[in-house]
């Protein structure tokens, strides 16, 4: 093992602590809870002996959208000082305290040649977060989820007990917790698979798509050529036209000039932060369409082998940080859905329906998943997965997604809780039709119910 | 708990058969919502409370013995509740007006008035803050009036404990930030409810209908203060500007 990060010191991320008003990304429905700084595993088995009647989360950097890290009245348990980075080359995997971001992972490891089994599309979560939400990328239709790629996890349970759990010894805690939303436990490490890698960049092919037939159409007969693919699809034009980015890791050998130098730099920048913005009036109609307009205007028609970073790939957002406020104090939610290939054209009706109460998405994007793992709460499932980003004061928009709950439920699709900030506790359950096998394993692992989170309150999990 | 959109799960209603206050349960969405509260005097307009609600398709409603005037059982009521489970939204709903002329003539039943809509008030209020301080969330609406905004000859009994009540509210309010729990003030004007029967109808009259609008939109938007209709707030600012001289005579 080498140790490559090992500062276990306080990051400019952790939170305050103390009793805070937390929200999700979205920034909508808050409540408060006590954070708490936890430096070790005694420091965690401590907390939870003390817990109150209200319990106990751990809160990584609140990038899930709805109120799956917060707490109300609740210990908030916050690992970022547990963030030690060590690599084993020989194997080719990480051991990772549950407190470090990917962020810090891509940095410690991409010049050692090494790239994380799975990203979001935002380096800002954390390890414990990854698999809590058993997060999906771009390469999903190949690779899997995050938690496909956890071989083992140190986990604290509700009674305090520390164990290592891997699939063979402990499946069912192992994959009670991979897509578990921090309910059956605090995840403290993990050791997971990496990808090797001789270059940090990714060779990228881009192609405009007339409507959305013609980009379905596509992904499903090219996407198996490529280890990313995801498409971004204009919400504002009746057409669905969009662009269709895929790629997969140049070799150092194609990297010309300045980036040939030095293959496997990685340096992201922060080019701007989002100013708090006092009004909803920044997202509307209006900006929307100019957005989706100049979104597919900036793309190229079709250009193959582009050379593009990992964050200009994977994390365009990240650039901006807390882009989140454009949406104002209302705040915004993000309805993702997963659905069967059979029920490819509810990916259309959604835009359809979310276009007729005039909730236009800037971030529209629709993605193929491969197959799903064994995770009882585990999102992903084979077919077509759809995100789209709408302002949460939009009128009417709660009958609309309410509407297309129906229509997700009939064709035998499901809801991402990382997402979720608004659906019902029977969509959950009749979605997710092995929640009760789940909450048995969760019961073992927490039999008083200690790990709880508003998502768990509103939800009945 | 209250979702994205705004959406409530729980709601306690303290004064269950407040006109106001059913017409707000009915005017929030409905959606999510599985347990509506209505604490108050077992009576025939509470059965008929629980018989709107449940014929209007509300589910989960139950009832709970509460008097406003009787302090001493108000920690029960309120842990009783919470305990079984987080509340979203508190509407204190409950209040005499009274007769100002009896309440002068006999000062038991202006004690009486302030028991209920004052001390009954702080009593149940600060129980329900604390128990939205320690689940981090929710609000409680406050049903105070025009009337404690600046005492009237006319009604000064009551206006004063609307008075008493709003600034406890704000204070209460206030006490709350940064807790995840909060107070939002309603101050409405003249209301068509049984309260208010035979009264002669003041300018800008609405229905609890209206009232309960009002108070869902401003749950939505986080508002601390709203006015009943929303123009009120500018007629009372005039008013309470008003030098006393002039406004003695005034025929309000």
């Amino acid at each position: 093992m080498t140790v490559i990060d090992a500062t276990g010191a306080d990051s400019p991320l952790s939170l305050r602590e103390g009793e805070q008003t937390l929200t999700g990304w979205g920034r909508t429905a808050p409540s408060a809870g006590i954070v708490r700084r936890v430096r070790t595993v005694d420091d965690i088995r401590a907390a939870i002996s003390d817990a109150g009647p209200r319990g106990i989360l751990a809160r990584g950097l609140g990038r899930s959208y709805g109120d799956a890290a917060q707490s109300g009245g609740a210990s908030i348990l916050d690992l970022s000082a547990m963030n030690r980075i060590e690599l084993d080359p020989a194997t080719g995997t990480a051991h990772v305290g549950a407190g470090a971001s990917l962020d810090s992972v891509m940095r410690a490891l991409v010049p050692h040649g090494w790239f994380v089994p799975v990203t979001p599309g935002t380096r800002m979560v954390t390890v414990g977060g990854a698999i809590a939400a058993d997060v999906h990328g771009k390469n999903h239709h190949r690779d899997g989820t995050f938690g496909s790629h956890v071989e083992t996890m140190t986990l604290v349970d509700g009674r305090g007990e520390v164990h290592v759990i891997d699939r063979e010894s402990s499946p069912e805690a192992f994959w009670a917790t991979v897509g578990g939303m921090g309910l059956t436990g605090i995840v403290t490490q993990a050791t997971f698979d990496l990808i090797p890698i001789t270059s940090s960049r990714i060779s990228v092919d881009t192609e405009r798509t007339s409507s959305l037939d013609d980009v379905m159409d596509r992904m499903i007969t090219g996407d198996d050529a490529y280890r990313y693919s995801v498409a971004w699809v204009d919400s504002v034009h009746p057409s669905g036209r969009g662009v269709l980015t895929r790629g997969d890791h140049a070799s150092a050998d194609q990297l010309a000039g300045k980036a040939a130098q030095a293959p496997l730099e990685f340096e992201p920048k922060v080019l701007a932060t989002a100013p708090p913005i006092p009004t909803n009036g920044l997202v509307n109609p209006l900006t929307m369409r100019a957005f989706n307009e100049a979104w597919f205007r900036k793309a190229p028609k079709q250009r193959t082998g582009e050379l593009q970073t990992i964050a200009e790939f994977f994390h365009p957002l990240d650039i901006v940080q807390d882009w989140n406020r454009v949406y104002g104090p209302s705040g915004f939610l993000q309805y993702q859905f997963a659905v069967p290939d059979s029920a490819g054209e509810l990916v259309g009706r959604a835009l359809t329906a979310l276009r007729g109460v005039g909730a236009l998405s800037a971030l529209t994007v629709l993605k193929r998943f491969g197959a799903a793992n064994p995770g009882p709460l585990s999102f992903p499932q084979p077919g077509w997965t759809l995100a789209v980003d709408v302002p949460a004061g939009v009128d009417g928009l709660g009958v609309v997604l309410d509407q297309l709950d129906d229509e997700v439920l009939a064709a035998g699709g499901r809801l991402y809780l990382a997402k979720d900030s608004r659906m019902s506790p029977a969509m959950m359950a009749a979605t997710y039709p092995r929640l009760s096998e789940w909450q048995r394993h969760r019961d073992a692992l927490d039999p008083q119910g200690v790990f709880t989170s508003d998502l768990a309150r509103r939800l009945s999990l | 708990m209250m979702d994205a959109l705004g959406e409530p799960q729980s709601v306690l209603v303290l004064g269950g058969s407040s006109e106001i206050a059913l017409a707000t349960v009915l005017a929030l969405p409905r959606g999510r919502l599985r347990r509506v509260v209505l604490a108050g005097r077992p009576s025939p307009a509470r059965d008929a409370a629980v018989a709107t609600l449940t014929g209007a398709g509300v589910s989960g409603v139950e009832v709970v013995d509460f008097e406003a005037a009787d302090t001493a059982t108000h920690a029960q009521v309120i842990d009783g509740v919470f305990d079984a489970g987080d509340v979203d939204v508190v509407l204190l709903a409950f209040g005499v007006l009274g007769d100002q002329a009896e309440a002068e003539a006999d000062p038991d039943t202006a004690v009486q008035i302030a028991t209920v809509n004052y001390t009954g008030a702080v009593s149940v209020g600060l129980r329900v803050a604390s128990r939205l301080r320690r689940q981090g969330h929710g609000t409680l609406v406050v049903l105070s009036s025009v009337a404690g905004d600046r005492a009237r000859r006319s009604n000064f009994v009551y206006g004063s404990t609307k008075a008493g009540l709003d600034a406890f509210s704000q204070g209460l309010g206030d006490a709350l930030h940064g807790t995840g729990a909060r107070v939002l003030i309603v101050r409405p004007g003249f209301v068509r409810t049984r309260m208010t029967t035979g009264l002669e109808e003041a300018p800008m009259t609405i229905d609890p209908q209206d009232v309960a609008k009002i108070i869902v939109t401003a749950l939505r938007k986080g508002k601390e203060t709203v006015y009943a209709p929303g123009p009120l707030r500018f007629v009372m600012a005039g008013l309470k500007s008003v030098p006393r001289p002039l406004f003695r005579k005034l025929p309000i």
